[in-house]
């Protein structure tokens, strides 16, 4: 294989005569590497035209001086050409090494039924016929077809997320008479990663959304003269609603996502199939510890979001609004009841289980690529934000009914 | 064998460290023109880690490595990176793309340096991997077929280019007989009908014996290589009897 010929380097070159009336003699010559602009398989085929048919096809490489996968690519297509002509071909004038290797491509045959797409069979001795449904779909789909595989999948998909709430639940009712199996170590992490490192942000998110609250509330009420219920406004605004939908939203994008980015990478990697082999339920081991984090977790963090928040609120009535502290002090306590603030802790709670829950499931779901490890983290915030709405819509109209 | 060969790698008192933690030191070895050249050693004792200061995936504490008589590390990282492109590697698990067919995955070096149309890049992917024994599976993504058939893939990708030197990390390991069998021809029809260069890390014995012209013993007690040369003759004649017990299996006891 190496480069050394008299002058310059021919390209590869090809040739094709015809020795006796039913055999073609294909000659080849020059360079036939993957670098060289190399003659296509569409002249031979225009000699394998002309009548009288042609039954035998032989080679002449003799003149070959360099080669490489692209003398090998143009034979297996002339092979295949072949096969379809039922020509006999005859490789031996080649040489040694392109007649090796075309064996060895051939040594193994074709699984029957494996290929898809477009594609031919080289096997010109077994020609093995395409398994009938073996090619993929290239039709398109009529919308009839697509909205009912479409609804189909949506009840999959809602019973795979009610046997996973089930089993969730059965998980919760092993952990209440003391027998749920996971690691204290894993659980005490899952608390910190969750609850005390989520601090910084959550305080950041919250001090802003008081802020911002408080603004949009004293452009209002200052032409009434009545800034000071700037306090109420901040007060209940983050005590009833965006203390916990902050926190919720705060925890759906960073615990949601890491939950299901480390249960899917645990299920690519098959250490939740060796947990369920070991006799181990991955419910009780992997699912328990993060849903109970985020159920102790979240009313905390809801909470230290409605002080921050009101913080922030104080600082524009005080700063901009000209209102004393004690003034903004007194008036957010007199506005704000038990009520409100358990009101608030509720919505925080069950966010946290929806987080924690869509985390879990889409990290158990998880296809087994790391592109589908991405795709689960991304879905699970999605759902998790989704049904924090929907959840809040909820239980507002609950509210509403129960009078509080 | 050498004097009329050309030295194709040649490792000059190279030393491999993670910080200040020795893995092996003062490596003296040359791979020449040609060679199938096995690098061998119990569990553990640096096998990969070698690979990878051959391969440009990490520097060494100490020494060179050179191809065709150029320094290795002490080029810019440009002119390695050119060096790098005549190298073909198959890692240990494969390290296929998983986004992509198996098709896609040896394409894309095909598409970085080459000039050839996609027609012409999906007949060579073909036909690389009918060599491996998986025609008509090109369209099939990496998580879609089994360990081994991944195996085989990441070989095919490592020959999309036809390249000069080969490296080959355990190669058989995961294969039934059969393929492994296969895949010893392999490696000896690229030495052949390719010219390639090629090194090998792996533990199977009869492979060993079978295509294995070159080799390199390291200990991962002492920390530096104890053998080289054909790994026949260092069955025959090895003074040393880790690596006599290695090469019969455990059968010879010190």
């Amino acid at each position: 294989m190496d480069a050394t010929t008299n002058g310059r380097p021919a390209h590869g070159v090809l040739d094709c005569t015809r020795p006796t009336r039913d055999t073609l003699c294909v000659r080849l010559g020059g360079r036939w590497t993957i670098h060289e602009e190399l003659p296509s398989t569409a002249q031979v085929q225009s000699h394998l035209d002309v009548i009288p048919p042609v039954k035998r096809l032989v080679f002449d490489g003799q003149d070959i001086t360099e080669w490489d996968s692209g003398l090998l690519t143009f034979l297996r297509k002339l092979g295949d050409l072949c096969a379809q002509g039922h020509i006999e071909i005859d490789y031996s004038g080649l040489p040694q090494g392109v007649q090796r290797l075309l064996r060895l491509a051939t040594a193994v045959p074709e699984r029957e039924g494996a290929r898809r797409g477009h594609g031919r069979i080289f096997q010109q001795v077994t020609a093995v016929p395409e398994r009938e449904g073996a090619r993929r779909q290239a039709v398109r789909e009529s919308v009839l077809v697509r909205v009912g595989k479409k609804t189909l999948a949506i009840l999959e998909a809602t019973q795979a997320l009610l046997e996973f709430l089930g089993q969730a639940a059965i998980a919760c009712g092993t952990l209440r008479r003391g027998r749920a199996r996971f690691r204290r170590a894993d659980f005490l992490l899952l608390l910190q990663e969750t609850g005390a490192q989520a601090l910084p942000i959550v305080s950041l998110i919250s001090f802003l959304v008081g802020l911002i609250l408080a603004f949009v509330g004293a452009m209002q009420l200052r032409q009434f003269g009545a800034q000071i219920y700037v306090a109420n406004l901040v007060g209940l605004g983050m005590a009833r609603e965006m203390g916990a939908m902050m926190t919720g939203i705060i925890m759906a994008g960073r615990t949601g996502a890491a939950f299901a980015a480390q249960l899917g990478s645990m299920t690519v990697n098959q250490e939740v199939d060796a947990l369920i082999t070991t006799g181990v339920s991955p419910m009780e081991f992997l699912v328990l510890p993060r849903l109970l984090a985020l159920v102790l977790m979240a009313p905390l963090l809801c909470i230290y979001a409605d002080l921050v928040g009101i913080l922030g609120g104080a600082v524009v009535g005080v700063g901009v609004l000209d209102l004393g502290p004690r003034q903004y002090y007194q008036q957010t306590v007199g506005g704000l009841h038990l009520t409100d603030i358990i009101v608030g802790l509720v919505k925080g709670t069950v966010f946290g289980i929806v987080v924690a829950l869509a985390g879990c499931l889409r990290g158990m779901q998880c296809a087994r690529s790391a592109a589908a490890v991405g795709d689960a983290a991304m879905s699970a915030v999605v759902t998790a934000i989704v049904w924090i709405i929907v959840c809040d819509a909820l239980l507002t109209i609950l509210y509403d009914i129960l009078g509080v | 064998m050498p004097g009329h060969q050309q030295a194709h790698i040649a490792v000059q008192d190279l030393t491999m460290a993670y910080g200040s933690f020795v893995i092996q030191q003062d490596l003296n070895f040359t791979v020449w023109h040609g060679d199938i050249f096995i690098i061998m050693g119990g569990s553990g004792c640096g096998k990969s880690t070698l690979l990878n200061h051959l391969i440009g995936l990490k520097e060494p504490a100490k020494g060179d490595v050179w191809y065709h008589g150029q320094s290795f590390w002490t080029a810019k990282p440009a002119e390695r990176e050119r060096m790098m492109r005549r190298f073909g590697i198959l890692y240990q698990r494969g390290a296929l793309w998983s986004s992509m067919t198996l098709a896609e995955n040896i394409a894309l070096p095909l598409e970085q340096y080459t000039a050839l149309t996609p027609g012409q890049i999906r007949e060579l992917a073909s036909l690389k991997l009918a060599l491996v024994g998986l025609a008509g599976f090109e369209d099939y993504l990496p998580s879609e077929i089994s360990g081994g058939m991944q195996k085989r893939a990441g070989l095919a990708r490592a020959m999309a280019l036809d390249p000069e030197i080969l490296f080959f990390d355990e190669p058989s390991a995961g294969l039934d007989p059969i393929s492994s069998s296969l895949l010893d021809d392999l490696i000896l029809e690229l030495r052949e009908s390719l010219g390639a260069t090629i090194v090998v890390i792996t533990h199977e014995l009869a492979s060993i014996f079978a295509i294995g012209t070159n080799s390199v013993f390291l200990d991962p007690e002492t920390k530096t290589m104890i053998a080289q040369g054909n790994p026949k003759q260092l069955l025959a004649e090895s003074p040393h009897p880790k690596v006599r017990q290695f090469l019969t299996r455990g059968k010879e006891h010190a």
